[in-house]
């Protein structure tokens, strides 16, 4: 009785087997002057990096000859270093925030300490912050990070334990409960915790939270990335959602590093090298604010400065003393987040 | 072979006097080969997680065990599992039975449709349940005025369990159910025996050795379901976090030895409950011969 099952599950783990052999199948060509790049990144870039990718293999072929194909790889930031420090061979990080790409130093040695300063500000080429998106016409009347902790406010976060994204989201309200007047670190964590009384979903990643928001109609407010806000407005149309700027955000700085472990054994450090300072040429950073993120270039930030408005941004280091300070008291075991969730 | 005897013309005679003849050969190399794929597939990838959890010392691993999330997350895996596996062995029975003891138009299409949860990705199975369920989903619509919520609660988690599971009972019952004999059933309907005393006493004794099968393999199948279940759960921490998105999550923060705490806790408890089910039912078996 059994047989027929057994039969069953053979063929499906040979199936299984057969389709992770060919994902697993690497890219590269023998020829020469031909390569292949892995750029792996978080949840909410893949439409940048499609647009970078071809432009700058036109670029590319253009200057030198070579043909450059990259692939990319997408997920929560969080999940994404992990797979890069288990073995994925990421020719180039392009994650959420710094906490992460630290990660492949300290847990795998896969990049030097100082990574960061080897590109321009902070190795960040653009930037973004937190912003909120609520159904059109704001029938909730949520206009600030006060107003997500009132009682009857449904709030669409992912799991600040597994989203970069979250994270930003998590230490953005803490910041402003900071800075309300009588503010201190219990306000802050008190404020925090109404505000995740109120969530009804916590996703693993920031593009599953949106689609929890859109499609599936849950909850009155999402916080989510500014370029993300952006892209479900004008997917989705206009009439169906409000951005709101709330009077406080945080400024994230989502880096970009080559992974020398890899390009060294890959022959691809050049090519990887030019594919990050591409990202900060006048070109790519057209590309960058086509896709809502904030540029850095100055005169392509001045023709986009209506898209983007000014607000009151505050840095990670200027608050809560850098990542590895507010990784340790707010999302490793026994902070500040386990601790709302605690009883 | 040279088989002369003329009394005994299947045996060769004293051939194999010592050891009962086996009708394949190689004995030897088939257990040896057993063994080699038991411990590349299983065993060192099993014994690994135990070493790796080993790392954390007896009051570590307790530690980890003793947390509120966890409790909450083991309780949750098992408790959806066990229940989605008991939906399944009623209705899969029921299944089961129209396709073995029905004809009628389309039979063979249903039948394989019993299958499809086997090949679909589990994720998008999740999804497609999650879209159904949600407040604004076609079914989900109709739930949200009764006060019912499906998706993005623990009932959603148990709902995405079932729909994976259904296959294991349907499957293991549906060979038994078609080599039992009607003449049987009849035969105790003509000594006197109601409809109900039929079912209860002719029929399920001899599917409870399968339809425990049938349960043990959906049980097992639900306890470690990621795949589906985290789009419509909800993954609330303490209420709708499944034990598999806990050790995700452990990962993700870089404690591999934590999460493989959790894992082997998830394993030892699931070979406590798969050791209990085989021998509840061999027991049954036993019964069910020993009536026979």
């Amino acid at each position: 009785m059994n047989i027929r099952i057994t039969r069953r599950q053979t063929m499906a783990l040979a199936l299984a087997a057969a389709v992770t052999g060919l994902g697993s199948l690497n890219g590269t060509t023998a020829q020469a002057a031909s390569y292949t790049l892995l750029n792996v990144s978080y949840d909410p870039t893949r439409e940048l990096y499609e647009d970078v990718n071809k432009v700058f293999a036109a670029r590319w072929k253009a200057q030198t000859g070579d043909t450059v194909e990259i692939r990319q790889s997408h997920g929560g930031s969080g999940r994404q270093a992990r797979s890069i420090i288990d073995g994925l061979e990421a020719d180039v990080a392009t994650l959420a925030l710094a906490y992460d790409i630290d990660a492949l130093n300290k847990q795998a040695r896969l990049i030097p300490a100082n990574w960061q300063t080897r590109l321009a500000d902070n190795s960040s080429p653009y930037t973004s912050t937190i912003v909120f998106l609520v159904r059109k016409g704001n029938p909730k009347k949520i206009k600030d990070w006060g107003d997500l902790a009132r009682p009857g406010i449904g709030v669409i976060t992912p799991n600040p334990k597994t989203s970069g994204g979250a994270r930003w989201n998590y230490l953005a309200a803490w910041a402003w409960a900071l800075k309300q007047p009588g503010g201190s670190d219990v306000t802050a964590e008190a404020l925090v915790k109404r505000i995740f009384k109120n969530v009804p979903v916590l996703d693993s990643g920031a593009r599953a939270s949106t689609i929890t928001f859109v499609e599936r109609g849950i909850g009155d407010v999402l916080l989510a990335w500014e370029n993300e806000a952006f892209l479900a407005v004008k997917e989705l149309g206009p009439d169906k959602f409000d951005i709101v700027l709330p009077s406080l955000s945080i400024l994230a700085e989502p880096p970009v590093t080559v992974v020398d472990k890899v390009v060294n054994k890959r022959g691809t450090r050049k090519v990887a090298e030019a594919y990050l300072k591409f990202l900060y040429t006048p070109e790519g950073q057209e590309i960058v604010a086509k896709h809502f993120y904030r540029p850095r270039n100055p005169q392509v930030a001045a023709k986009y400065a209506k898209i983007f408005p000014k607000l009151e941004l505050v840095t990670v280091d200027g608050v809560f003393g850098g990542w590895a300070k507010a990784q340790a008291a707010h999302f490793a075991d026994g902070g500040s987040f386990d601790r709302i969730y605690g009883r | 072979m040279t088989a002369s005897t003329a009394d005994s013309p299947l045996l060769p005679a004293g051939a194999h006097a010592r050891r009962p003849r086996r009708i394949i050969p190689g004995f030897g190399l088939s257990l040896g080969y057993t063994l080699v794929y038991l411990s590349l597939i299983v065993l060192i990838p099993l014994s690994a997680t135990f070493l790796k959890s080993a790392q954390l010392g007896w009051s570590g691993f307790w530690h980890v065990l003793a947390e509120p999330r966890v409790i909450a997350s083991l309780q949750l895996s098992f408790g959806a599992a066990f229940l989605a596996a008991l939906i399944n062995l009623v209705f899969g029975l029921i299944v089961a039975w129209v396709l073995v003891r029905y004809e009628f138009p389309l039979r063979r299409l249903v039948d394989g449709l019993v299958d499809l949860p086997f090949a679909l990705p589990t994720a998008v199975a999740g999804i497609a349940l999650t879209a159904l369920y949600a407040p604004n989903g076609w079914i989900g619509r109709w739930l949200e005025p009764l006060g019912v919520k499906v998706a993005f609660t623990p009932f959603g988690i148990v709902i995405a369990l079932a729909f994976i599971g259904l296959p294991f009972v349907v499957r293991t019952v549906q060979p038994i159910l078609e080599d039992l004999d009607h003449k049987v059933e009849q035969a105790a309907r003509t000594l006197g025996a109601s409809a109900v005393q039929t079912f209860l006493r002719v029929i399920l004794p001899a599917l409870w050795p399968a339809l425990l099968t049938g349960f043990a393999l959906a049980f097992a199948r639900g306890i470690g379901e990621y795949g589906s279940v985290i789009f419509i759960a909800g993954n609330m921490p303490l209420i709708s976090e499944i034990a598999p998105l806990l050790i995700v999550t452990k990962l993700e923060q870089y404690e591999y030895s934590q999460a493989t705490a959790i894992a082997v806790a998830m394993l030892v408890i699931s070979f406590v409950l798969m050791f209990g089910i085989n021998a509840l039912q061999g027991w049954a078996q036993q019964r069910h011969k020993g009536r026979a």
